[in-house]
């Protein structure tokens, strides 16, 4: 009995597809880099910095977290990396150093880890991050007071905001194709729209997100906006402008699939998905804020453990007292 | 290992092997050990002892009217009766043969064909076949599936066996129609199986070549539009499955009078390579890798059965038994390693679960032992065992085992609770 190999026991399947999360959020990351490019080719270094700071201190956070509550270390998952990085391209390239430090801590340790770390998060942390932060300091996120040095040859105005104070008559100056190519004022990576949209259909075709998600969340803002702009032109603007400006294109790719705060069945993806758009469209419109998205995302992402219980019944399972 | 591809929207499909190769015969081994199942109230009266002399075909038990049996599979000497335990749990006695170089056979084979001879000569033939079923009077079986289908992937005996041995298999639907009474026998084949499946006399259903097509349970819901219940067996609903190796062999012992005591199995090397082997059941697994020119290193993994289904053991020594279809042998660098990382709920369990379980809230409910509310909540014993759950996972979390914990513990709940 000496001379046996010592074989490795293991329970079935011995197969795996080979997917990791780590794979999944290079991924991620690597489709963000054309927004991200764009921001920092209008920003410059102060974007650059932005970005970097913001993962590093994400990732910092998450290490402190892991050796606060003595849990193995995780930020090799790349899901900080991944939170930094949102949390990154949802802020004006002139953000301040300590709303940076202050938002991803907020991010990682009340987004993500006082939940349990990842998996476990009620919330997106980002957003979670991005909605205390525009509540708490409005000064920085008013794009037109944040970029007011800023001159790039195209309107350096925020679209929302002009829209929110000034009416339809305020947005004429921009044209869709100008918003979609990223020529408007805004957050470092949420402007570029085309650059967005191709980052998600590279996460889509390759299976890391979930198209259903962010098929309904685009269908509901549109159809919302389309249904204001049709019951009165003059105050509430087209479905396409909704579309192209603000948070809209980052959200419908990059936020509301994330992974652990939204559903997983198809039909609470598509309710889940279009009742977002449709809090941001009428939060925009109606609401007190600027942009409804971080917002509309939340509500829902609350929403979402009550929308999963709609689901097809399994196979084989007996309904008792039906 | 099949990776995801790179597109990964759509589903990944996994096919059944399809193509069979020629059979290798393997030589009568110097030793055999066959796993005789504890039965439940302790030993027997006249269990075979060391140095009892045995025959090809005889009947060994426990006591003479013991319901559990093995067929020895060599003549020769008995020179070892040692206590075996399996990874799920189940005793057995391991019965040690030393071969002679030729085969007496026994001659308490009576050809009578009735069920109560099927039941006393054929629940240790290949293919596992079980027979209880018929003669249940709860069950009433009203018809048998013969499955050409595999129980796993890469596998691909029930296939050889119906491509190669339709007359066999004709011969034991007749016997089936004899003892049981029943006119219904279905048999479930590839598409690519369908004419030599014609053959036999039996009613041919082509089923598709994806896993976990040719699961019982699938079976029973696309070929017979029956839903087999949550935490039934097809049996509950009046279905009988048997092997196609097992009713080949059924045939040809009532043809030529003998006990079938080989084994056809499916030798997967670590370059992925098959190998179709014929065997004594009992063989060692060290002889079938030896023919099949395998050879194990540490940290390698033997696994009996399938790749999705099967089940790895510690030790070459192990005998193969009339159930194991396969053996895959996967070297370290190709094994799926499990992690402890939590669920991030992307879904992917819950969009390829063959039987649309909400995997992702009943792995959370089973990771905190919480069983019975996985079962009433969220479906666990609608569960059919094909581990698709486990392969996607990107968290790599061990669901398939998980599932299996929690169905083993309610069950040990439910056996107390009757006590």
């Amino acid at each position: 009995m000496n001379n046996e190999k010592k074989l490795v026991v293991a329970h079935a399947p011995y197969w795996h597809d080979g997917s990791k999360i780590s794979t999944k959020n290079n991924n991620i990351m690597v489709a963000a880099l054309p927004a991200v490019l764009m921001g920092i080719s209008h920003y410059g270094a102060p974007a650059l910095g932005v970005i970097a700071f913001a993962m590093a201190c994400a990732m910092i956070w998450e290490l402190i977290m892991n050796v606060a509550m003595r849990k193995p270390f995780s930020i090799g998952d790349g899901s900080a990396a991944v939170t930094g990085l949102l949390l990154g391209m949802l802020f004006p390239a002139t953000a301040p150093w300590w709303v940076i430090v202050l938002g991803t801590s907020l991010a990682i340790i009340v987004g993500k880890q006082i939940f349990g770390g990842i998996g476990f998060n009620p919330l997106n942390p980002p957003l979670l991050a991005l909605a205390m932060l525009v509540i708490s300091f409005k000064g920085v996120f008013d794009f037109d007071e944040a970029l007011r040095h800023y001159d790039l040859g195209f309107v350096m105005t925020y679209p929302l905001a002009d829209l929110k104070y000034f009416g339809t008559e305020a947005i004429d100056k921009f044209s869709l194709g100008d918003l979609f190519m990223g020529k408007q004022a805004g957050a470092i990576g949420s402007t570029f729209g085309l650059g967005l949209t191709l980052g998600g259909l590279y996460l889509i075709l390759r299976g890391y997100m979930r198209w259903e998600i962010s098929l309904s969340f685009l269908a509901g803002v549109f159809i919302t906006a389309l249904l204001f702009n049709l019951s009165d032109s003059a105050k509430y603007a087209g479905p396409f402008f909704h579309l192209f400006t603000g948070y809209t294109l980052i959200a419908a790719f990059f936020l509301v699939p994330e992974d652990s705060s939204s559903p997983a069945n198809f039909i609470p993806m598509l309710i889940f998905g279009a009742l977002a758009g449709l809090m941001t469209v009428l939060i925009r419109n109606v609401g007190a804020y600027v942009d409804g998205v971080p917002f509309s995302i939340l509500l829902l992402n609350l929403a979402n453990p009550l929308l999963d219980r709609i689901r097809p019944k399994a196979i084989g399972k007996v309904v008792e007292n039906a | 290992m099949i990776k995801r591809s790179f597109l990964g929207l759509v589903k990944p499909r996994l096919q059944y092997s399809l193509v069979s190769d020629t059979v290798r015969e393997l030589p009568v081994p110097s030793k055999v050990t066959l796993l005789l199942k504890e039965p439940g109230n302790g030993g027997g009266t006249t269990p075979p002892k060391v140095g009892d002399a045995v025959k090809t075909g005889q009947k060994l038990s426990a006591s003479p009217e013991g319901a559990e049996y093995v067929i020895a599979s060599v003549t020769g000497t008995v020179s070892g009766i040692t206590p075996y335990v399996d990874g799920y749990g189940q005793k057995y006695t391991a019965i040690t043969i030393e071969a002679s170089s030729q085969d007496e056979w026994d001659d308490q084979f009576n050809k009578e064909l009735t069920l109560d001879t099927v039941q006393n000569f054929f629940e240790y033939a290949p293919g596992n076949p079980s027979f209880k079923a018929f003669a249940d009077p709860e069950k009433r079986i009203r018809a048998i599936v013969i499955n050409g289908m595999e129980e796993d992937l890469l596998i691909t005996t029930n296939q050889y066996v119906v491509k190669n041995h339709a007359q066999e298999i004709k011969s034991g639907i007749q016997v089936l129609k004899k003892i049981t009474d029943i006119d219904r026998i279905l048999m479930a084949v590839p598409e690519s199986l369908f004419q030599e499946a014609n053959t036999t006399g039996a009613e041919v259903k082509t089923v598709s070549d994806i896993y976990p097509n040719g699961l019982p349970h699938t079976i029973m819901k696309d070929v017979l539009g029956q839903v087999v219940e949550a935490g039934n067996a097809p049996e509950d609903m009046g279905v009988a499955f048997i092997a196609a190796e097992a009713v080949a062999a059924l045939g040809a012992a009532f043809d030529t009078g003998r006990l079938p005591v080989t084994k056809l199995l499916t030798v997967v090397g670590k370059d992925g390579k098959t190998t179709n082997v014929r065997a004594r059941i009992g063989t060692p697994l060290r002889d079938v890798l030896q023919v099949c020119n395998i050879s194990l290193s540490d940290r390698d993994r033997l696994i009996l059965g399938g790749p999705m289904r099967g089940a790895a053991t510690y030790s070459e020594e192990l005998p193969l038994g009339p159930g194991t279809d396969g053996i895959v042998v996967q070297d370290e660098g190709n094994s799926a390693e499990v992690t402890d990382y939590p669920c991030i709920n992307c879904g992917e369990c819950v969009r390829i679960c063959p039987v649309k379980i909400p995997v992702n809230m009943l792995v959370r409910f089973l990771e905190a032992r919480l069983y019975e509310d996985a079962a009433t909540m969220y479906d666990l014993h609608c569960c059919i065992e094909c581990g698709l759950c486990s392969y996607v996972c990107i968290s790599r979390i061990p669901i398939f085992q998980y599932i299996k914990v929690g169905k083993y513990e309610l069950s040990l709940i439910e056996t107390a609770e009757a006590e």
